[in-house]
């Protein structure tokens, strides 16, 4: 089938420009690496405080750095799309029978390798700091970690073909990010909080991506927790992937 | 001999953009044919609407209304079939800079549905003719102009479409890698593809087309062969210095059949005339015959520029000036 393909060759396209340009992977894990690095060791004191979740000051905290990689990671490819329009590459794209959907659907799908690796990486780092995870686990969490990924690049995309600018698409980025970080427990779990904040918090999707997550490293992947997780980011990113799908489909007809 | 096919036919087409201050209309209804196998160009200032048909007609844009066919398909109804039979070629090409481009033109091959060998050897063909086998490993960005350029066209031109859509194609290259691309142009119509390209440079509408249209503030003005549209116009002008009796010349040569207007300016008669090369032999003999001694004669041929100036008021060059 056509969109089929077409989304194979884009994805190839994309794929071959990641795989040239390593550099890339390395920066996009060094905030989280460093975050696991210079703050995660702080934890170590706390984690035997109540409220604090059990399985150690590590276990507790990378799952959150994951979602935070799946979160920031994912928001900023939309500002190669933005060169990508400046370039007159879109446009030359256009004039070629190339499926529309197909351009979304294969970065997309670059964009969530990329993000995958990036988060293997992040598991690998920390293991020897006393993180604790298993193979079936790791796949689990991997994957919850792509529909984050899948989620907040199509919404990235979206907003790109929105504002194609830089100037003004950096700060909205940032500024969404900022709060729903917070509000999901990443840096300090949410179970730390006054009760008005774990309130808020539970209106935040991610927070119950959190939640699945360090369950998954707690090795308890029949959780219920898992599986609200899963259902609430796979529908969330479904919506995005229509939502950016559409918009693909109408701004460059 | 049969009739060329018109390759392009428009109605009224326009097109109007809302903008803060209201609506401009671009494209003010333009109506057009472009005959197969001919390069036919697009010249007015900055701003005249040039590119906005253009991007029309490749269906990038659609129109605000009017209708159009281009390579046998209707444009409005079936832009998907257009595309399989034309290329384009925007200002600033369409290339990624962080890829080679071997790399893009495969990849475009395989957009038209080639498979990895057809594309590879198509891409082999086209860096061979466009003369970038020594780049074509080398990344986009680092591409001189006339290489990018060059590399542009290529990737335009992949699936042989039987129309090609160039917009400015020569604006920023030095005039050896203009003249490149200008050869490169005329191969193509040698080749049987037809050539719809927008320029505000004069020199290459002259050169370079078969017929052109210009353009000023979304309107077509003055449509034509380059040669009919300047003789319609402006004519040759003869300037001759005539020592102390420019008043008694202009008197003789005024009257003449072939001048269309004289005028004197000091010591020099500036004659219209229809075809200079005519009148020039038979200036010298009148002045001859009548005792006037010729000091200087200078001719010069209509220019573009004349056209611009007749239709719309304006020179093209002043207005590039100020742009």
């Amino acid at each position: 089938m056509k969109l089929m393909r077409d989304t194979w060759l884009v994805f190839g396209r994309y794929f071959s420009i990641f795989i040239h340009n390593p550099a890339w992977v390395a920066v996009g894990v060094l905030q989280p690496a460093i975050y696991l690095l210079l703050f995660a060791p702080l934890l170590k004191s706390i984690a035997h405080m109540p409220g604090f979740p059990p399985g150690g000051a590590y276990n507790v905290f990378v799952p959150g750095l994951l979602v935070q990689l799946g979160i920031f990671g994912a928001s900023g490819v939309g500002f190669s799309l933005i060169a990508e329009l400046r370039e007159g590459v879109v446009e030359r794209l256009r004039v070629t029978p190339v499926s529309r959907l197909s351009l979304l659907l294969g970065r997309a799908m670059r964009d969530t390798l990329t993000l995958l690796v990036q988060s293997l990486i992040l598991v690998l780092i920390a293991l020897p700091f006393g993180l604790s995870i298993q193979p079936l686990g790791m796949l689990v969490v991997l994957a919850l970690v792509g529909l984050i990924g899948l989620m907040f690049a199509s919404i990235s995309y979206w907003l790109a073909l929105v504002l194609r600018d830089e100037n003004s698409f950096a700060p909205v980025i940032f500024t969404a990010a900022l709060p729903l970080l917070l509000l999901s427990g990443v840096l300090l779990p949410m179970s730390l909080a006054p009760s008005w904040l774990q309130t808020i918090s539970t209106l935040n999707p991610l927070s119950h991506a959190v939640t699945a997550a360090r369950a998954i490293f707690l090795g308890n992947i029949a959780n219920g927790n898992v599986g609200l997780g899963f259902l609430i980011m796979a529908a969330l990113a479904l919506l995005a992937v229509a939502g950016a799908a559409r918009s693909f489909g109408r701004a460059i007809a | 001999m049969p009739e060329p096919e018109p390759v392009i036919v428009t109605s009224d087409l326009r097109r109007t953009f809302k903008s803060r201050r209201g609506a401009v209309e671009a494209v003010a209804g333009v109506s057009l044919e472009v005959l197969s196998g001919e390069i036919f160009g697009f010249l007015g200032p900055n701003g005249a609407g040039k590119t906005t048909t253009l991007r029309m007609l490749a269906t990038l844009l659609p129109p605000s209304s009017g209708e159009a066919t281009v390579a046998g398909h209707d444009l409005r109804r079936h832009p998907d079939l257009v595309r399989q039979r034309i290329g384009y070629v925007g200002q600033s090409g369409g290339a990624d800079p962080d890829v080679t481009g071997r790399t893009e033109l495969q990849f475009e091959g395989r957009l038209y549905g080639m498979d990895s060998g057809q594309a590879r050897r198509r891409a082999g063909e086209l860096l061979a003719s466009l003369e970038l086998e020594a780049c074509a490993d080398r990344k986009v960005k680092t591409y001189s102009g006339g290489q990018r350029r060059r590399l542009d066209m290529g990737i335009g031109l992949v699936h042989s479409p039987e129309l090609l859509f160039l917009d400015e194609p020569t604006t920023g290259l030095d005039p050896q890698s203009r003249a490149r691309m200008w050869e490169e142009v005329r191969q193509l119509r040698e080749r049987g593809t037809t050539v719809f390209l927008t320029t505000h440079y004069l020199e290459e509408a002259d050169a370079l087309c078969d017929r052109l249209a210009i353009m000023d503030h979304g309107l077509i003005v003055a449509e034509g062969t380059p040669d009919a549209l300047k003789r319609a116009v402006a004519g040759d002008v003869v300037t001759l210095g005539v020592k102390g009796q420019g008043e008694a010349a202009l008197q003789l040569l005024r009257s003449q059949p072939f001048v269309r207007e004289a005028s004197l300016d000091g010591d020099l008669v500036r004659l219209y005339v229809d075809r200079g090369e005519t009148a020039a032999p038979a200036l010298l003999r009148l002045l001859d015959t009548a005792g006037l001694e010729l000091t200087t004669l200078v001719m010069s041929r209509p220019s573009l520029d004349d056209v611009f100036l007749r239709q719309t008021g304006r020179s093209l060059r002043e207005s590039q000036a100020v742009a």
